[in-house]
């Protein structure tokens, strides 16, 4: 028992699906938006947001029913939550859990903030990102896009 | 195939095999019949003067043969067509596309569609490499381009002569000092940029600042377009103006280059003086693009 009452778990376990675990307090929505699940989708999705957490502080937790994250889907999250653990689970167990690493690129995963650039246009020229050390460089224009990223999501 | 987008793109040893190359033909020792049987097309989507002739004429003195597309008004682009298929059609048509267009990363996507060369010959407030290598190659031919500390003054944010310039330079571990008028100064990711290849960049609000401590001092014009009205762009063109009493400020081995074409922020007093090398960059354009057509077709 602690002072604010009895623990219990905030979202059910799930039995086929994705868990994405310590992703950075406050970001688990833009999580979501940058693996393209939003409320037109149809995946069944649990979030929970600053939830304590022993090894981070605070921290968010997104499950995904259903869904598998692919390897591309999985690093994208790590632009959001360096952070971030991946659990895949099969009848409720936890098949395997792995980190996130920075892709190379991003493919329409981000629009150009540059209203001059030819990927704004209507070219067929599809976003392209390439991930440098300090943020995103528009493969185009060459436009760094180096905080908030989230704000970029397609 | 090889492209010519972005001095991103290009290492210090490419950036000095094509000013060797260029050195080369300068002194008339080159195959006038290179690019004979090739034909280059010009696609020009905003005004030049010097960057079509040079073009044109480093073609004519390879032994090649241009061919304009001509006013934008007057092609398919008017009828609505993307700037994708036009490439697609006319790479049929010629052996490597140069192209000058108002949009950033141009280049870069006709080079996705193109089946020949593409050079870029400036896109939007972007890149314009040729113009970069006959920067480099002007300072070159007075002082070794190892550790220079240049001014870049003027138009700083939108002037794409100046983001090319200071990226290459970097490659060569130039200090960089900057002045621009109030709300032109070098965009923040340019300044990151050079920081992360090690390039400093330290701003002054005035040339008289800095002018002493300069090998190179690199001019840009104020462009007009980019002001709502007159007042406003006259009140910022006239901020700076480099006179002979300034340049007497200066070391003696300092040059004074500009991309051109100026309008009042060199005095023409300073045509005369031995620092005054922007007509010689000038002429220098058609022996780097000679080298840059020799490159990319040879």
């Amino acid at each position: 028992m602690t002072p604010e009452g009895p623990q219990g778990l905030l979202i059910r376990p799930i039995r086929h699906g994705t868990v994405i675990d310590h992703i950075t307090a406050g970001q688990a929505l833009n999580v979501l938006r940058i693996l393209g699940i939003t409320g037109t989708t149809t995946e069944e999705v649990s979030v929970a947001t600053n939830v304590a957490s022993g090894r981070v502080g605070r921290k968010d937790i997104v499950k995904i029913e259903n869904r598998e994250l692919r390897k591309e889907e999985v690093d994208r999250i790590a632009l959001l939550a360096p952070n971030a653990t991946i659990n895949i689970i099969r009848e409720f167990t936890v098949i395997e859990k792995k980190g996130v690493e920075h892709p190379h690129e991003l493919l329409g995963v981000v629009r150009c903030p540059n209203p001059g650039c030819i990927s704004n246009t209507a070219e067929p020229a599809r976003s392209r990102f390439i991930v440098v050390p300090n943020g995103l460089r528009c493969h185009y224009c060459d436009w760094l896009i180096s905080k908030e990223i989230a704000a970029h999501i397609l | 195939m090889r492209h010519i987008i972005s001095v991103r793109d290009m290492d210090r040893r490419a950036i000095d095999e094509l000013l060797d190359r260029a050195a080369e033909i300068e002194a008339r020792r080159y195959d006038p019949n290179l690019l004979r049987g090739k034909i280059l097309g010009l696609f020009f989507f905003e005004p030049s003067t010097r960057t079509r002739m040079s073009f044109e004429s480093a073609m004519a003195r390879l032994g090649g043969v241009s061919l304009n597309m001509g006013s934008v008004e007057a092609s398919s682009v008017a009828k609505g067509e993307t700037l994708a298929d036009t490439i697609r059609v006319v790479s049929g048509y010629v052996d490597a596309i140069v192209l000058r267009h108002p949009k950033e990363g141009a280049a870069r996507l006709a080079s996705e569609f193109a089946s020949v060369p593409v050079i870029n010959a400036g896109d939007g407030a972007g890149q314009h490499p040729s113009q970069t290598l006959l920067d480099l190659y002007t300072i070159r031919k007075s002082m070794p381009l190892d550790g220079l500390r240049i001014g870049l003054l003027g138009d700083l944010r939108y002037g794409r002569t100046t983001h090319s310039l200071a990226i290459a330079l970097s490659l060569y571990g130039a200090e960089i000092a900057a002045v621009a008028p109030k709300g032109l100064e070098l965009p923040s990711g340019i300044v990151q940029e050079l920081a992360d290849r090690g390039t400093s960049v330290t701003e002054y609000s005035a040339v008289e600042d800095v002018i002493a401590d300069l090998d190179v001092l690199y001019v840009t014009r104020i462009q007009r377009e980019r002001f709502p009205d007159m007042a406003s762009y006259l009140d910022v063109a006239s901020s700076y103006r480099i006179t002979p009493e300034l340049v007497g400020l200066a070391r003696p081995h300092m040059i004074v280059l500009h991309p051109l074409p100026r309008i009042d922020e060199i005095d023409p007093r300073v045509d005369a003086l031995p620092n005054a090398k922007y007509f010689e960059q000038a002429h220098h354009g058609v022996s780097v693009r000679m080298a840059m057509l020799g490159e990319v077709m040879g």
